[in-house]
């Protein structure tokens, strides 16, 4: 409320005793790129399916625009565009075909409906496919086809679940583009649910670290990266003066790994140097400032295992290839 | 209102494309029939006596409903692609009421199922059916209302259904039951008493039954009472269906 675009309070999602989404609190500005950030099953996808009213909530409440999700849904659902994380376009109707059909449903003026799904066509690169089925299309024509739906009813909030799921890094970076100008020209906000962490760190105003259903971290990246002590320094070599290296007032730790040393140093860029001085003749040297890989690390204990999903997304594919109708 | 009309309109625009593009369907919902037609109903027409003096103009109504089955409750049941591949979800989160998708995909349903029935039709006259223009009219009429049922019918199974694996069941339990039941391919007249009960409680049997009153003049009961019935079961079958779809979960 407040103006904000986005008010959650107290959310919950129970399925029997699994708790999906556990009192989820957040506000999300106007003109906002609002990342939600978490490992598969972590609740991301739950969470925006009760914003956009697909799924009750078992307690609390959200407002979009202040229309609340759980008595004013039909308010709810004009307000917001929806990108799936699975296609959800008809592979039998052609790109054009689909995206009439979605403006038919969202009631946009029936004058207007060739002139703006020429220009969302325009914005995403498919104005030369217009015409074909989409069954024609590869994964991230798919992808930017549904986006453009996404926005032909020109909604306030948008949500993004794993846009850029199972696509190749061009085409990712590629999307990423088209969304970061979106949101310049439109003022529109966002909300994106990604598990690749350089997709929220790139793109993102601000990021919410959820796991197994709660917010446990929310921030900008940098002040998120920041959150992290220090940098990490990897070292290999003989004779390497460790008892040396102690003494610096800027080295908060020493562990070793096998035959390399790392060390955990305030501010490396300015202290390199000093570092290399004192250590004597290396072998290797490995520098790494934190990421939010680093920063979900620090506050969970674990890995985002970001390979995940390749099975899953193997499946979608051979889902899509038999979907006859 | 204007919305409302839109918004049915979209869903049936999707159902009309799909129908178009889906050849393989129409094929089969037309070349089912002949088959039956002519092997079925030429083997069986002669070692049976009916009230027609030809057995196979006597199956051939039963030909018109039969397609009216198959195509209605295979497209109803075929949302269960949409649901797996999220399709469903697009229709269902746009600000349309369950009860407007629901209508508007009914009215898809009955489309396919009534230009297949007309394609049909045709046939029958070079097939020698002795149409005339008002047995035309009474058997579009009847062909309506038996569609406006049977489309719900499937809608509400492939609401309740959660994956493709149970379009086999549908197929068995439902599909031929009501094809087999409802009298297109002998008289009702004679029937052990549990067939006659379950023959009358399928709606297939009135249309049937008032198919062939329309087209070749014999029937079991009048017209008009057949028509009753099977706008009876389309009311019963369209309240369900809605409240079917409300509650439907993705």
């Amino acid at each position: 409320m407040n103006g904000q675009a986005i008010f959650i309070k107290e959310l919950t999602k129970k399925y029997d005793d699994v708790t999906v989404v556990n009192t989820v609190n957040l506000s999300i500005a106007k003109g906002e790129i609002f990342g939600l950030l978490g490992p598969n099953g972590a609740g991301k996808t739950t969470l925006l399916m009760m914003l956009s009213t697909l799924v009750k909530p078992s307690s609390g409440d959200a407002f979009i625009k202040d229309y609340s999700i759980k008595s004013q849904p039909g308010k709810v659902r004009s307000s917001i565009g929806m990108v799936f994380q699975d296609p959800s376009s008809d592979e039998l109707l052609s790109g054009y075909e689909n995206l009439k059909l979605h403006a038919l449903m969202y009631d946009v003026p029936y004058k207007a409906i060739d002139n703006r799904i020429d220009s969302v066509l325009s914005l995403v690169d498919l104005m030369n496919r217009k015409n074909d089925q989409v069954k024609k299309y590869s994964g991230g024509m798919r992808r930017r086809l549904e986006i453009a739906r996404g926005l032909l009813h020109e909604p306030e909030v948008l949500f993004l679940d794993e846009p850029t799921l199972g696509l190749d890094p061009q085409t990712r970076e590629h999307i990423w583009e088209y969304i970061e100008s979106l949101a310049k020209k439109t003022g529109m906000t966002i909300v994106v649910t990604t598990h690749y962490m350089e997709e929220a760190q790139n793109l993102c105003d601000r990021v919410a670290i959820i796991d197994n259903g709660k917010i446990i971290a929310l921030d900008t990246p940098e002040n998120l990266c920041h959150q992290v002590e220090g940098d990490t320094i990897a070292l290999q070599g003989k004779n390497l003066r460790i008892e040396d290296i102690k003494k610096l007032d800027f080295i908060k730790g020493i562990e070793t790994d096998g035959d390399r040393i790392i060390l955990k140093v305030v501010n490396s860029g300015k202290n390199l140097q000093q570092i290399l001085k004192t250590v004597g003749d290396i072998d290797f040297i490995e520098v790494h400032s934190p990421d939010l890989n680093d920063v979900f690390l620090t506050y969970t204990g674990k890995q985002m295992r970001e390979g995940e999903g390749g099975l899953m997304e193997h499946l979608r594919t051979l889902t899509s290839a038999n979907h006859n109708k | 209102m204007i919305k409302l009309f839109k918004a049915i309109y979209a869903i049936w625009y999707r159902e009309f494309k799909v129908f178009q593009r889906e050849k393989s369907r129409i094929i089969s919902s037309v070349f089912l029939p002949l088959f039956w037609y002519f092997i079925f109903g030429g083997g069986m027409g002669s070692m049976t006596t009916v009230k027609t003096s030809n057995y196979q103009h006597f199956i051939f109504p039963g030909f018109l409903a039969m397609t009216i089955i198959f195509s209605s409750l295979f497209n109803g049941a075929y949302i269960v692609w949409d649901k797996k591949v999220d399709f469903l979800k697009e229709v269902l989160i746009a600000p349309i009421s369950r009860t407007t998708i629901f209508i508007g995909k009914v009215l898809g349903g009955m489309t396919d199922a009534l230009l297949q029935a007309c394609i049909l039709l045709v046939i029958g006259i070079f097939l020698g059916i002795p149409f005339t223009f008002i047995s035309v009219v009474l058997t579009l009429i009847m062909l309506f209302f038996f569609a406006a049922g049977l489309a719900s019918l499937g809608l509400i199974i492939g609401s309740f259904l959660e994956s493709p694996e149970g379009f086999g069941l549908v197929s068995s339990f439902v599909v031929y039951p009501l094809f087999l039941l409802s009298g297109a391919l002998y008289s009702l007249n004679n029937l052990s008493t549990w067939l006659q009960v379950l023959t009358h409680a399928d709606p297939a049997t009135y249309a049937v039954d008032g198919l062939r009153n329309a087209i070749l003049g014999v029937s079991s009961m009048p017209y008009i009472t057949n028509l009753g019935i099977v706008v009876a079961f389309d009311i019963g079958l369209i309240t369900i269906g809605a409240w079917a779809f409300r509650r439907m979960k993705i």
